[in-house]
């Protein structure tokens, strides 16, 4: 029990505040479909800072290590997508191909610096392993309990309380209000005097650093602290998690958990002994792996299709808000 | 000997002629005569030329920060010498001949077989992913699609045996089954679109996804497709195991050392047939209509529906297509262990499309300019100490700048509008101050 809930939550928690990352971008009014490149990105520049911080602080000042690295990746994931963004919403170029650019970009370029600083594909985070700098340990012996507080990362803590603060800002402050009335109906909201090019360059940037955060999460605990360029396509999957959630914290959590748990199950179906009684079910039942790694992009499209009469995509999300057409 | 004379006038006569003719024309290309403008102006205000136009300057920019970025990491890492031999390999690309040690230029066969080998599968996916915009939406579920047809054909490739002869039959089976798969693969976001009325994007996105699981699946259960040999491992057995090949249509003699078939002419016989179809026939026009505006499409009587799952379903054969002449040349292995990763053959046709502004005959020109790049990367990872990522990472730049082709049209334009009106703004008139003083009088009764 205590292993499937660890494991789970590795995935869900990157995907958590990804997916969430997309619904400040899209309830502004801009299509983020460059969530995978920024984590992309982000994960590269916090693996970075925490390869150079590795030679300066002891092992024992992991956590600030890792606390660091939390902080450069978001703020360099924030960074780059001011690309999409001035592009967007300066240029008002389409909107898609900005955030395909920006998918293509984050991985030449850190291919590019990987070959060009380390003379290989792969960087690892730090020498040695991230768990044995970064995790957590905290055996009491109870399965639910260890699940949540033995061989955690400090960093599950901090986006479950990121995310709860940016939910209630999204929804009960005037500036949540103001940025979604962006991505509802932008000439509205302008003629009530809110800086439309304002909000939605504020959307897109929170957007960035949590994507960032959140490939840097990914790295440093999911994939073992390894960059070569690529999430696994967590990205496009943190996307799926959001229009399956209707573009809503609430969704996103649900939806989160159970795709981490899919995700779990496929990556060690065969090793996952659920109530510990020695019997590995998941494995008898000999379902491929295959079928679990497909299943959470099915059960979109089949969410999708039944409760897309009721689904509530911002209105104006990727159309350009032009001041002279009001 | 008068006749001699005479014959050497009439030459003389005719080189003059012909002179003053092309004369004539080159002064036309620049001054107006015949009260015509000059011919240079009028191709220039051509919408065809501004799309070449501003692609060109996409090129141009992304090349610029390419060569910026190495002139950076040149600087940083005190490695001149190789700036400058990076900078010609960059540019020379599959026309470069020379070694580490020397720099030299000239035609090169084998790389330039290579380049047109390369350049079969972003043809066909950048062909696809230019006909889906050109009816209104946005394929960018191009890999999924070219992951079926690989799956497709890889499978009918080596599950009919050849040794009784026939293998060209197999080929074009393969071949077809490649295409339907993709199709169909296609008309799902299609379907999605035109029933449910569901984003396209999304749809491609989750197909994708589902396609590579699906397709390692497939891969994996089948056992005798795996090649085994030389430690490989999680490759597929190329087709020439079994005869089945493209045909090499005297590419192979041509370009000789290189993996070139016929596969490139057959995929550029397509574009144009694309090319012929959108722009020439009624179900083009029906295609492009719903793309520009579903509703007045149906108001005109037009199926809407029907054109949408349809230009999908196309576009997803292009993709397939692309996937199958490329896997089916004979010499190539398909990594299949990829569940997590996509072709990026796929995403390929993405600024392929963009770099054409979605003409199927540009694309040829924009294909053939990618896989030059990708050649061009690969060169300086051999020769110099920059690697192979330099020229994705190009490519990726000038996709984020075709994004602003509109813009750039719209530059191009303006700057033609203020030459135009400059001098027709008319001088004489000096009093021009009347109908603003006649808006003074409204204004003065109305507060009256």
């Amino acid at each position: 029990m205590a292993f499937l809930i660890q494991k789970t939550l590795l995935y869900a928690i990157p995907l958590l505040i990804v997916a969430l990352a997309g619904v400040f971008a899209e309830r502004s009014g801009i299509i983020n479909i460059a969530l995978d490149g920024i984590m992309i990105f982000g994960s590269f520049v916090g693996a970075i800072a925490v390869y150079g911080m590795q030679y300066i602080f002891p092992r024992s000042l992991g956590q600030l290590v890792y606390l660091i690295g939390m902080a450069v990746a978001a703020l360099s994931g924030a960074v780059y997508s001011l690309l999409l963004s001035y592009s967007a919403v300066k240029l008002k170029a389409d909107q898609t191909i900005g955030g395909t650019a920006l998918n293509m970009l984050a991985p030449a370029f850190v291919l590019f610096l990987n070959k060009i600083l380390f003379n290989q594909n792969r960087l690892e985070m730090p020498n040695g392993s991230t768990t044995s700098w970064f995790m957590i340990h905290n055996n009491t012996g109870i399965g639910i309990v260890d699940g949540f507080f033995d061989k955690v990362y400090i960093s599950t803590y901090i986006i479950i309380a990121l995310f709860a603060v940016l939910s209630v800002i999204l929804y009960k402050t005037k500036f949540g209000l103001r940025l979604r009335a962006c991505g509802e109906h932008p000439q509205a909201a302008d003629s009530l005097g809110i800086n439309v090019y304002k909000m939605r360059y504020a959307g897109t940037t929170i957007s960035g650093a949590l994507a960032g955060l959140g490939g840097y999460v990914y790295v440093a605990t999911t994939s073992a602290g390894s960059v070569e360029g690529t999430v696994a396509g967590m990205g496009f999957l943190a996307l799926a998690i959001m229009i399956f959630g209707n573009w809503k914290p609430g969704g996103i959590v649900l939806g989160s958990l159970l795709f981490g748990l899919l995700k779990c199950i496929s990556a060690s179906y065969s090793t996952l002994d659920i109530n510990g009684d020695g019997i590995y079910w998941l494995k008898e039942i000999g379902v491929s792996r295959y079928l679990y790694q497909l299943l959470p992009y099915l059960i979109t499209l089949v969410v999708l299709a039944l409760t897309c009469k009721k689904s509530r995509a911002p209105k104006a999300e990727g159309i350009p808000y032009d001041k002279g057409l009001r | 000997m008068n006749k001699f004379k005479s014959i050497l006038s009439a030459i003389g006569n005719w080189f003059k002629k012909v002179g003053i003719a092309i004369g004539r024309w080159c002064k036309s290309l620049f001054v107006s005569v015949d009260g015509e403008q000059p011919k240079l102006k009028t191709l220039y205000e051509q919408e065809r030329t501004k799309s070449i136009l501003s692609s060109l300057i996409s090129i141009a920019g992304g090349m610029l920060v390419g060569l910026i970025i190495m002139l950076i990491v040149g600087i940083a890492t005190g490695n001149i010498e190789d700036l400058f031999k990076g900078f010609v390999v960059l540019i020379f690309g599959p026309f470069f001949t020379g070694s580490s040690i020397q720099l030299s230029i000239g035609f090169n066969a084998s790389s330039i077989g290579s380049m047109l080998f390369r350049t079969t599968p972003i043809l066909l996916t950048g062909l696809s992913v230019a006909l889906a915009f050109k009816t209104g939406l946005f394929n960018i579920g191009a890999p999924g699609q070219f992951l079926m047809g690989t799956m497709g054909s890889l499978l009918v490739a080596h599950s009919i045996p050849t040794t009784s002869g026939g293998a060209f039959w197999v080929w074009l089976l393969a071949l077809l089954v490649g295409i339907i798969l993709g199709a169909i693969w296609g008309a799902i976001p299609g379907l999605f679109k035109a029933l449910l009325n569901i984003n396209e994007v999304i749809v491609c996105i989750m197909t994708n996804w589902i396609a590579a699981s699906v397709v390692a699946w497939v891969f994996d259960a089948n056992g005798h497709l795996k090649n085994v040999g030389e430690g490989k491992s999680g490759y597929i057995l190329p087709t020439r195991v079994n005869g089945v090949s493209n045909p090499r249509l005297g590419m192979d003699v041509l370009f000789k050392g290189s993996w070139a078939d016929g596969g490139i002419i057959i995929a550029i016989v397509i574009a144009i047939v694309v090319y012929i179809v959108l722009n020439k026939t009624v179900f083009g026009y029906e295609l492009r209509a719903t793309g520009s505006n579903r509703n007045a499409a149906r108001y005109a009587g037009m199926k809407d529906k029907r054109n949408i799952v349809l230009s999908m379903a196309i576009a997803g054969g292009l993709a397939a297509c692309g996937a199958s002449l490329f896997y089916l040349n004979g010499n190539t292995e398909f990594y299949w262990a990829t569940s997590t990763s996509l072709p990026s053959e796929g995403f390929n046709g993405i600024p392929v499309a963009l770099l054409a502004s979605n003409n199927p005959i540009g694309v040829i020109f924009s294909a053939a300019f990618m896989s030059y790049l990708v050649i061009s990367g690969s060169n300086l990872a051999g020769v110099t100490s920059y690697n192979e990522h330099i020229a994705s990472l190009i490519v990726a730049v000038i996709i984020y700048f075709a994004g602003f082709s509109k813009l750039i049209r719209e530059l191009l334009n303006n700057s033609k509008v203020k030459k135009v009106t400059i001098p027709t703004i008319p001088q004489e008139e000096t009093s021009e101050t009347q109908p603003t003083n006649v808006a003074e009088d409204v204004n003065s009764t109305k507060e009256a």
